[in-house]
């Protein structure tokens, strides 16, 4: 082989000015993170709300749901990612569309919203599923004692399906996280974004790749870590997982 | 909102979006589906032949091309395959390989770590019974695999492979970082130069929905056949 390995590099100043080439993956990695969570954030709601009407009697919701969830699964992230960032701006009035182009930061908070919305689609079908799998004694149970609809979900089937379903939302925060790198095409400068500027800068391919591959098996390993734990700790008594 | 949306860029755009961009998509998912079934079978059988060296191994593959985003994977592959090329062929410099061919090796080691975990589920999903009846029948353990195990694994996993296919479908769009002229790249590639990025993008994504959801539909037909059938 006749590649020229630097282990080093990672020390020199970077050219944009600041600090090292450690700085720039550094800080990719926490713009990876940071639009990690705002991303899980908006999936965890809006997932929320679509999974609880795709399981509630009137045919109105759950079709509204399907719709939901089919629409955003069936397109690539990046073609919706595209759709956010340069059609919707032009598809509103001419003054709102200038203002969503002038945003700072428009590729973060697009690739948020984005990823968001992509991500929502396949938590709503997990607690969907969480839902289903509850015996059909526990709602007719919280009919019984006089709960409402949203007393009966907010009380007895939403705390259940949760803890049912969270090593499966585990592996949905990882692909979040995951699906954060291909923002990198509406310029996002995230980790995967940066180790590529750090190899066109510096022509440092395996050095650049290596560390940012190191960086996210890191990210995982402790996001895995910290989900188990949490799972131990609302394992629901009884149950295989339970204590 | 729509005063200025013009059909006829995309049907001037049809030929070269069809013939150029769908044809390289679709081979490469359906190549890279073959490839990544075949390594992923093999990979699952790795993981449950009882070996623990070679178990860890193939354990150890999985978890790792999982937990790396796809982006991240391709450009691995597009800057290290050229080496990979010399160390095999034993050239004096990097071998200089086609946007087709990196992609298309790049999809298969990403989706073999996918695919395995599915034969894996699938083949730990029969009876123990099926390989000892086929042990008492004094089948080898390839005979075994060949005619007993894998034929009712694949069968039974058949709906979550042709969705993990669709997801692939979906993702060979991500090659446009590597300025391919896939599906998604040719339309980006008329959007930006005729200045029409709303009509192309939009097209495209109406594309990607119809197949998306046609295939999605005929899996769930089929998951009711086979449903009835068992």
């Amino acid at each position: 082989m006749n590649y020229h390995w630097n282990w080093g590099i990672f020390f020199d100043p970077n050219p944009m000015g600041t600090g090292t080439y450690l700085d720039m993956l550094l800080s990719g990695l926490v713009l990876t993170l940071k639009t990690a969570v705002l991303a899980w954030i908006i999936a965890l709601v809006f997932g929320s709300i679509v999974g609880v009407m795709r399981t509630l009697p009137s045919k109105a919701a759950s079709w509204f749901g399907f719709c939901w969830v089919e629409f955003f699964r069936n397109m690539p992230l990046l073609v919706q990612l595209f759709l956010w960032f340069f059609v919707l701006p032009e598809l509103l009035p001419k003054s709102t569309g200038t203002w969503l182009k002038q945003l700072p930061n428009a590729p973060f908070w697009t690739a948020a919203i984005g990823i968001g919305f992509f991500m929502s689609a396949r938590v709503a079908v997990q607690l969907q599923a969480g839902i289903g799998s509850l015996p059909r004694g526990q709602k007719m149970a919280a009919t019984a004692l006089g709960l409402t609809t949203v007393q009966g979900y907010r009380y007895v089937l939403l705390p259940m399906a949760f803890r049912i379903i969270l090593p499966p939302l585990t592996s949905e925060f990882l692909n979040t996280i995951k699906n954060t790198a291909v923002a990198i095409t509406i310029g996002l400068l995230e980790l995967t974004g940066q180790a590529r500027s750090m190899q066109e800068f510096s022509f440092q391919v395996f050095e650049a790749f290596t560390a940012a591959t190191l960086l996210y098996l890191l990210v995982n390993a402790v996001v895995v870590t910290a989900m188990r734990f949490l799972e131990r700790y609302v394992a629901i008594p009884g149950y295989i997982t339970g204590k | 909102m729509f005063s200025n949306f013009d059909f006829g860029v995309i049907v001037r755009a049809l030929p070269y979006l069809f013939y150029e961009g769908m044809t390289f998509t679709l081979m490469l998912t359906g190549l890279a589906a073959l490839g990544g079934l075949v390594f992923g079978t093999a990979i699952a059988l790795m993981r449950l032949s009882g070996y623990k060296t070679l178990g860890r191994i193939a354990g150890f593959y999985v978890d790792f091309m999982r937990s790396l985003p796809l982006v991240l994977v391709i450009f691995w592959f597009y800057f290290l395959v050229p080496y990979i090329g010399q160390w095999v062929t034993g050239a004096s410099r990097p071998i200089s390989v086609g946007a087709f061919a990196s992609s298309l090796i790049t999809f298969i080691m990403f989706e073999a770590a996918y695919f395995s975990e599915i034969m894996r589920a699938g083949i730990q999903s029969i009876s123990r019974g099926q390989p000892a009846a086929a042990n008492a029948l004094g089948l080898t353990y390839a005979q075994t695999m060949r005619y007993v195990v894998l034929p009712q694994a694949f069968r039974n996993m058949l709906p979550v492979l042709i969705t993990q296919t669709i997801v692939l479908f979906q993702d060979t769009s991500l090659v446009y970082v590597l300025s391919i002229t896939d599906f998604l790249g040719a339309a980006s590639k008329i959007a930006q130069r005729d200045g029409r990025l709303v009509e192309m993008y939009l097209f495209a994504a109406v594309v990607y929905f119809t197949i998306s959801c046609i295939a999605s539909f005929g899996v769930r037909r089929l998951q009711a056949r086979i449903a009835i059938i068992r």
